[in-house]
Order: structure tokens, then sequence, then C-alpha cells
């Protein structure tokens, strides 16, 4: 509307176009310093790596490296066990993180509590990677803080054998530690929202507490919380430090594989790989996200009706 | 009554149930931490792994490196990205959601992609301003975006921006004292919140700096667990209490301080 405006203004004043033209550039450079970094930084490595996903080994352009990353069964098990590992994670971190949201929002909400436990929810959902790594080893690792509680009470048991750790099953243990505080911070909101007259409207009507979770609570909560569930998605499946730090040996997962591809080419391997599994990573990822989006656009639509 | 009382109690026993369980999750790993740096012969403590912290040279400079990260990539924000925000949201509103858009995109880009397509973009870097891990700024300011952009947008839509800098400038403000003077101090909160996740993100960024082979903090506690483990257990609980202080100490929710956002506003307004 406002630029239609605009361009009938610079129409019908010819004779200061130069000067209007110069007004309706200016404001623009007040961009430029964000919009330089912005490119350099965001938007030409991106197209850096849908670029290079076209390069074959020969140094030539073509399918060749999608290709090898779709149909080798080593990339293939890497994307299979990245998927698992983000969806059980997930889905631990969203059913945890979601009955903690709840427990929170029934306290206090000006308490020293719910400050508390959100100021460190904040620093837990940023620092997984290589601390959350040595605090799991000093909790399960061999020498770890339970391994050997357990040991001295039941003499050997399942925790004995910490390799369990450097499993899927460890991963996902390891990763739902920061999946359930980043729940934490994207669905109290959404809980909080839940207005007491909704309660109250189903109790006068002799509702009990399950018909107002299955009938109000659970449809209202719903699209926030399958939002939330992919938003963990997206999270797990991009996070590469936990599981460098963790695992030494072999790459179960794509953003491990990355990593060895980056080092192998520069003994001379195709080039293409890294970037053709990079490319495979952000679409599921942009597919992933664009269901959030699209939930989050209908929540606040719903919020404010 | 005493039916009322009964379903209270057996809610706030499943609430607290809940708040036992996942806290335990939460913070068993945080005290083995704890436990495992501070032992020391069988059955006593010792102080020996945090005493050693300061013997390593290099982990204490990649902290000050860390530090010092954190304060540019914080500096970038402030002198960057809020001064565009607020001159998109004021002068140029049709490029609302494309700034929106470039600022959550690093969401849906992994930090080990962004890596795979920078490394030519830093190979440049290195020939014009040499190895300094500071150069890291340029790509942490990138990462940063999602969770800046978020806070200071919640701020900025919550204050009448329009209203405040038509009577700046009636009042003879220039452009540049109206956004310092007037509208960053309005929202104020959201920047800080921004700056304090920040401060997170960037001491426990490790991805990126690891492959680019710079020596920041996470990478040399990373490479100090395999000599020393009780030490590097111990500056990373260390770093990670630093974190929580600052982010309980600092205002992060703008919900809890609106009520004295808005008795600032009406100061703000009255006194400039």
């Amino acid at each position: 509307m406002q630029t239609l405006q605009n361009k009938s203004k610079v129409i019908s004043l010819k004779k200061f176009e130069t000067n209007n033209l110069f007004k309706k550039i200016f404001p623009y450079l007040g961009v430029v310093p964000f919009a330089l970094l912005a490119i350099i930084f965001l938007i030409w490595p991106t197209l850096v790596v849908v670029y290079g996903s076209f390069q074959n080994l020969e140094g030539g352009y073509g399918f060749g490296s999608l290709i090898e990353v779709a149909t080798n069964e080593k990339y293939l098990n890497g994307f299979k066990v990245s998927i698992q590992l983000a969806s059980y994670s997930a889905i631990a971190g969203s059913i945890l993180g979601g009955l903690f949201s709840w427990a929170i929002a029934r306290g206090n909400r000006e308490g020293y509590f719910r400050r508390l436990v959100l100021a460190a929810s904040g620093v837990f959902a940023q620092f997984g990677g290589v601390m959350l790594t040595f605090a799991f080893l000093a909790t399960f690792g061999f020498n770890g803080m339970l391994t050997i509680l357990a040991n001295s009470f039941f003499g050997e048991n399942i925790l004995t054998d910490a390799s369990w750790l450097y499993s899927l099953l460890g991963l996902v243990v390891v990763y739902t530690f920061f999946q359930i505080p980043l729940m934490l911070i994207v669905f109290l909101p959404a809980i909080e929202n839940l207005k007491p007259e909704w309660r109250e409207a189903s109790e006068s009507l002799g509702g009990s507490n399950i018909n107002y979770w299955f009938r109000i609570g659970a449809p209202i909560l719903a699209p926030s919380f399958i939002g939330a569930l992919l938003l963990l998605f997206a999270n797990a499946f991009s996070a590469y430090a936990t599981a460098a730090a963790l695992i030494s040996q072999g790459a179960p997962i794509v953003p491990l594989q990355i990593s060895f591809a980056i080092s192998g080419e520069v003994s001379r391997t195709n080039p293409g790989i890294s970037k053709a599994l990079a490319v495979g990573m952000i679409l599921i990822i942009v597919l992933v996200m664009f269901g959030y989006f699209k939930l989050q656009s209908k929540v606040s639509k719903w919020v404010k009706s | 009554m005493g039916q009322i009382m009964s379903k209270l109690s057996k809610t706030d026993v499943w609430r607290w149930i809940i708040i036992s369980f996942v806290g335990a999750y939460l913070l068993i790993p945080i005290f083995a931490m704890l436990e495992f740096s501070t032992r020391g012969a069988p059955g006593e403590r010792s102080a020996e792994a945090w005493v050693a912290i300061p013997t390593f040279p290099k982990l204490l400079s990649s902290i000050f490196s860390s530090l010092q990260l954190a304060v540019v990539v914080i500096f970038a924000v402030v002198f960057i990205l809020v001064p565009t925000m607020i001159w998109i949201h004021l002068r140029l509103p049709h490029l609302r959601r494309i700034m929106e858009l470039i600022c959550l995109l690093p969401l849906t880009i992994p930090a080990i992609v962004i890596v795979v397509g920078i490394a030519p973009t830093y190979r440049a870097i290195y020939q014009i301003f040499g190895s300094s891990p500071l150069t890291l700024s340029f790509v942490y300011f990138i990462l940063v975006l999602p969770y800046s952009y978020r806070s200071i947008s919640a701020s900025l839509f919550s204050i009448d921006t329009h209203t405040l800098s038509e009577a700046s400038r009636s009042l003879g403000a220039s452009t540049i004292r109206m956004i310092s003077g007037i509208i960053v101090p309005n929202i104020k909160v959201g920047i800080m919140s921004g700056a304090v996740i920040s401060i997170a993100l960037v001491l426990g960024e490790f991805t990126i700096s690891n492959l680019l082979n710079f020596e920041t903090m996470q990478v040399v506690i990373n490479l100090l667990g395999k000599r020393d483990a009780a030490t590097s257990v111990a500056v990373s609980l260390a770093a990670l209490v630093f974190a929580f202080i600052l982010l309980a100490i600092l205002p992060t929710s703008n919900r809890s301080r609106s009520s004295k956002l808005k008795s600032n506003k009406k100061t703000e307004v009255m006194y400039k």
C-alpha cells in the first residue's frame, strides 16, 4: 500500500525525480551493515553448500555426490540413526518437559522457584556439547558417581558396563537432558495461557478432572505440543558437539559423518560428499520447521481470537 | 470441603513427584560433576583439580578468548542488530518479514552445515584479519540472531514506538538521539535477555570453533578432558555456574518486569 503511494508520488513529481530517488534509497542505507553480515556469513555459506553438493570427485559438476549420499548404505544408516535419535529424545523430552511445565505452571508465578527453574533451563538448553558429555561421564561413565554407587550396593549390575552410554540409548539419555529445558522454555507460555475460567466452566457443568484434560486441555494444547515436539526434533537432529565429545570411534549420525567428510577432504576424497550430506540435513530440518511455523501461526491466531 | 482438600493435595503430590523426578534427571549429573572433580584419595575429598585450573595457561587464554568473543558479539547485537531492527520497524516496515526470515534462518541451518559452507570464507578472513579466535565473532553474531531477534522484537512490539519517535522528533531530537535516548532504554529488557542468551551460546559453542581450528574455551576443555578429566570437569562446572548466575540475576522475562517497564517508560519520556 505504502509503496504504491510512493510510486504515484514519484510519477507525479517528475521534476524532483532525482531528489525523490535519493529520498527513497536513503532509508535503505541504514540496513546495509546488517545486510552485508547476513549475506557474507549466512546466505553465501548456504549457497556454497547447495552449489557444492553438485560437485563430483573429478572436479566436474553433476548429481554424483547427491546420488552417492542417497544410495550408499553407510550414509543412509547415518540418516536413519540421526532420525531415530532425534525422534526418541524429542518424544522423551517433550513428555518429561511437558509434565514439568505443568508442574511449574501450577506454582507461584512471581516466586523465586519459578525464576530459578527458568534461569537454569536457559543455561541447560544452551549448554549441550562438551560439558554435558562430561557431566554424564561423571555420572554414568566407568568411574562415574552412580556407577560406583550402584556397584558398591548391588555388586555387578546393569550400570557396571558403562559402554551403554556410547550406544543409541546413551545418546538418547544424554540428549534428553537438553531437550527437557528447551521444552519448558517453549511450552510453559502455552500452558500458562490456559484460562482458569475454562476449568471453572467445565467443573460447573459437572466435568471431572479427566474430562477437563481430555476435552478442553488436550485439544487446546495439541498444536503447541506438536509444534514444540518438532522444534525439539530439529534441535536434536542438528546437534553435533555432544555426540562428537562422547563418541570417539565411528560416525553413527549425520553431523559426525559431515565432520569426518570435511577432514577427509584434505586427503583427496570427494569434496561434494560433506555438502550433499549437509543438503540432506537442511531438507529434513526445513520440512520439520515448516510444520513448526505452520502450527505456530495456528496457535497465535487461536490465542488472538 | 474435605473433598476439595484431598483433590488439591492429590494434584500437589503429582506436582512434586514430577518436579523431583525431572529435577533429579537434571541435577544429578551436575552434582556428579562436583563429586567427580573433588575426588581425592579413596574416601577423601580434594580440591586438587580446582586448584590446577590456573596451571594450564592454554585453558586460561581460551577462557579469556571466549569471554572476549561474548563481549564482541553483544556489542554487535547492540550496535548493529538493534539499530537495524528499530530502523526497519520505524522506516521500512515492508522489510520486517524478510528481516524476520533472515534472523530465524540459522534455526534451520545447523552449525555443522554452516561450518561446511563458511570454511572458504574463513580462509579469506584468515588472510585479512589473521588467526585470532576473535574473528569467530562474525559467525557467532549469525548464530545468536534467532534468540536476540525474538527477545528484542517482543520488546519492540510491546511499546508504542511511533508515538515515541514522533514525540522525540517534534522536540527536535536527531534520529540517532531518538534511537539511543528514547527507543533503546524502552526495550532494554529485551536487549538484556537477548544478550544473556548470547553469552550462554558463545561460551558453550563447540562445533564451529572446533572444526575451524580455533581454540575457544570448549575446544580446549575437550582436549584437556583427554589428559586431565577432573580439571576439565571442574572448569565445565565453573562455566555452567557462571552462566546460571548471569541468567538468574539479569531480567529475562518481559512479563514479570512489564509493570516496571511501563513506569520506566513514563519517566523516560518525561525526562528525555
